[in-house]
């Protein structure tokens, strides 16, 4: 990592912000997760997902942390609420993860029906808008059954 | 002084959230369904998460070092500006969504004028939070419908909890001198502009309950001011006593 930052810090800066995991659903990085703003070498602006989400805090040290450890101490860490984050700025591959993990990712916009992540089937239903995090509600599929998070549209 | 108006008017905004998150918080392990309880946490941290927004702006604005943390756990009741309507207590689900109902819906008309707040934190604050109310407003309307339109026992539960939350529903709109300051510096509103819209959609989510609309009572006001029932010191006490009794403990 320190090898790293010497030939090029704004890469070797993502590369450490890329191996710092969500501390509620460990699968996605901040940066799979769009909450990542900017990166500079002074410093790295990052937005809340949800207004009292609890893992914000957690996610501002764990940063940190990732930082100190990759040798970049003297770099800051900000937060901004504007723009607010949507759920459109979680990646491609963030949303890959997520339903890999057994998380239905955020429906695209106009999009209505909801795979279930374990078997694919679109016969689900909405069992309660709220869920076990402010992100997520919990669903039902008809055809296996099983309960699972939809990462709700935001 | 045209900071103090501000001062004030962030202080009820937080004090709003952060008195009702802690009266939903108060559902924690004993709503009806784990679901419901899911719901009402949810509901509750994300008022806790616009208070401490509004209420570390406040401190910053006061500029005597205060943070969101002092203003919530070291004032005293009289100090405490929100609206008697979110101190109210929880009584029955009814009327803990009747409360939630009132709320919300008002919630969500101011947040989306303030989202036009000449304050750059009001409005980004505003603008972050308006989705999750709106998630708010709708879970209240559609339990208040289901439990207006329910049993012969929920529906006389619902209709009491409304006729309890309606008396405070004039202090929602009340523009004393702070509201009318802040609205004119163009960091507040004057909500008197959606008062119309209001009484609107609350007629129209009891309309759909099958409910009638309880007749207006005379208006209770005073909170702004810090006059405040006998239900606050009783919320604020246990949520005010470890930091109080520990004033530097941290975890």
């Amino acid at each position: 990592m320190v090898a790293a930052a010497a030939l090029d810090p704004i890469a070797g800066l993502w590369a450490v912000l890329e191996s710092v995991p969500d501390p509620e659903i460990p699968v996605v990085s901040v940066v799979d997760l769009g909450i990542v703003r900017s990166v500079s070498p002074e410093r790295v602006v990052i937005t809340p997902t949800y207004t009292g989400c609890p893992a914000t805090q957690v996610i501002e040290r764990d940063i940190r942390d990732a930082l100190d450890a990759a040798g970049y101490r003297g770099v800051r860490i900000e937060t901004t609420l504007s723009p607010p984050w949507t759920t459109d700025w979680i990646s491609e591959a963030g949303k890959g993860k997520l339903k890999a993990y057994g998380i239905a990712p955020p429906l695209p916009a106009g999009e209505r029906a909801v795979e279930c992540p374990q078997c694919g089937s679109t016969q689900t239903d909405e069992v309660s808008r709220f869920g076990s995090t402010p992100c997520k509600a919990q669903w039902r599929c008809r055809d296996c059954l099983e309960p699972f998070d939809l990462f709700k549209c935001h | 002084a045209q900071d103090q108006a501000l001062f004030d008017h962030v202080l009820r905004l937080g004090d709003d959230s952060l008195i009702l998150g802690q009266r939903l918080g108060e559902w924690c392990g004993h709503a009806p369904s784990v679901e419901v309880d899911l719901s009402l946490a949810n509901m509750a941290l994300d008022l806790i998460g616009q208070a401490t927004h509004f209420l570390n702006h406040a401190g910053d604005i006061e500029g005597h070092g205060r943070d969101g943390d002092a203003l919530a756990f070291h004032r005293d009741v009289l100090d405490f500006r929100n609206c008697l309507l979110v101190e109210q207590p929880n009584a029955d689900f009814a009327q803990t969504m009747a409360r939630q109902l009132l709320f919300s819906t008002w919630q969500k008309m101011l947040f989306d004028h303030l989202i036009g707040s000449s304050d750059e934190t009001i409005a980004a604050v505003a603008a972050k939070a308006v989705k999750e109310v709106t998630y708010h407003q709708e879970l209240a309307a559609e339990w208040v419908i289901r439990l207006g339109d329910g049993t012969e026992e929920s529906r006389r539960r619902m209709a009491d909890g409304l006729d309890w939350m309606w008396r405070f529903i004039p202090e929602l709109f009340e523009m004393d001198e702070i509201a009318v300051e802040a609205a004119r510096q163009g960091v507040g509103v004057d909500v008197t502009v959606f008062r119309a819209d209001y009484d609107a959609r609350i007629r129209a989510v009891l309309a759909e309950a099958t409910l009638e609309a309880p007749a207006d009572q005379r208006p209770i006001l005073g909170g702004r001011r810090g006059h405040h029932s006998e239900h606050l010191g009783h919320l604020l006490a246990p949520m005010q006593y470890v930091p109080r009794t520990y004033p530097d403990a941290k975890w």
